[in-house]
């Protein structure tokens, strides 16, 4: 079972998992804003744009 | 399998994969299309948004040199060898490690395309077109295995690691955006403009990585 839930965290999260909640982080920002009047479509570029930066400094340092 | 353990088990292995997973996809494929198409779009998105991310971020690491590159000749060479050392046990008249390992390898992979088939198919809502296309690949790459005959170590596999990076963070953007509620200017004309952006920063942070590896040489 450990085996089984170890396989599907490394399959969907991978080596970074702050990558994943960023992401999750920004399908909500998205959703909330897409629900008022605000333009929401600029939000998951910017924030892949972040999460994929930040994960890359914390290798290449 | 097949140049380390023979041809045949390999091939009955390789066949019997492609059965279950025909099955599979015969099963669960139509179960796809009765999902509403923003929880779908959203889901799919959000999944293809995470493996894409993954795949750039380690192509993008190995391309500015922070990550070695995989040297796929040493590592055909290495599983050749453990192939060829693994003890010969006969079941149902086959070599049972070369079956077992070419079922596995194809299932494994091919249900992963098969989940990329379906979503891509019934996101766009033609899955017939989408599994037309991945007959093509499939032709096309039994082809090249035909007239190469040879493991395929010569092909550029961080490119292709960064190309499919680049693609799967793209469509996961777009629908994933889309199911989230997101109306993009443009409808579906602003997707090239987010493979640009995509592909831009992807190579803005190789570039950016790249001389920071050479100042800190």
């Amino acid at each position: 079972m450990k085996r089984f839930a170890r396989f599907w965290w490394d399959f969907v999260v991978g080596d970074d998992w702050r990558v994943a909640a960023g992401i999750v982080v920004a399908f909500g920002l998205t959703a909330l804003l897409a629900a008022t009047s605000i333009p929401a479509w600029w939000v998951l570029p910017l924030a892949v744009a972040v999460v994929l930066w930040l994960s890359l400094q914390r290798v290449a340092r | 399998m097949g140049l380390t353990r023979g041809w045949r088990p390999a091939l009955v292995g390789a066949g019997a994969a492609t059965v279950a997973l025909a099955a599979i996809v015969a099963a669960l494929g139509p179960a796809l299309t009765v999902i509403p198409i923003e929880v779908l779009r959203l889901v799919v998105g959000a999944l293809l948004l995470v493996f894409g991310l993954q795949w750039l971020r380690k192509a993008i690491l190995r391309a500015s040199g922070w990550r070695a590159i995989r040297d796929e000749t040493a590592v055909f060479a290495r599983e050749r060898a453990e192939a060829a050392s693994a003890p010969r046990v006969e079941r149902a008249g086959l070599d049972w490690y070369a079956f077992t390992i070419s079922f596995k390898g194809v299932l494994l992979e091919g249900l992963e395309v098969a989940f990329i088939v379906l979503t891509f198919g019934s996101t766009q809502g033609s899955i017939p077109l989408a599994a037309l296309g991945a007959g093509v690949a499939v032709v096309l790459v039994v082809l090249t295995g035909i007239v190469v005959r040879e493991p395929l170590s010569r092909v550029p596999e961080n490119t292709l690691a960064f190309a499919v990076g680049v693609m799967l963070t793209t469509f996961g953007i777009f629908w994933g955006a889309e199911g989230a509620g997101v109306d993009w200017p443009g409808g579906d004309g602003s997707l090239p403009g987010v493979l640009a952006f995509v592909l831009l920063i992807s190579l803005g942070f190789v570039t950016a990585l790249r001389r920071r590896k050479v100042a800190l040489a």
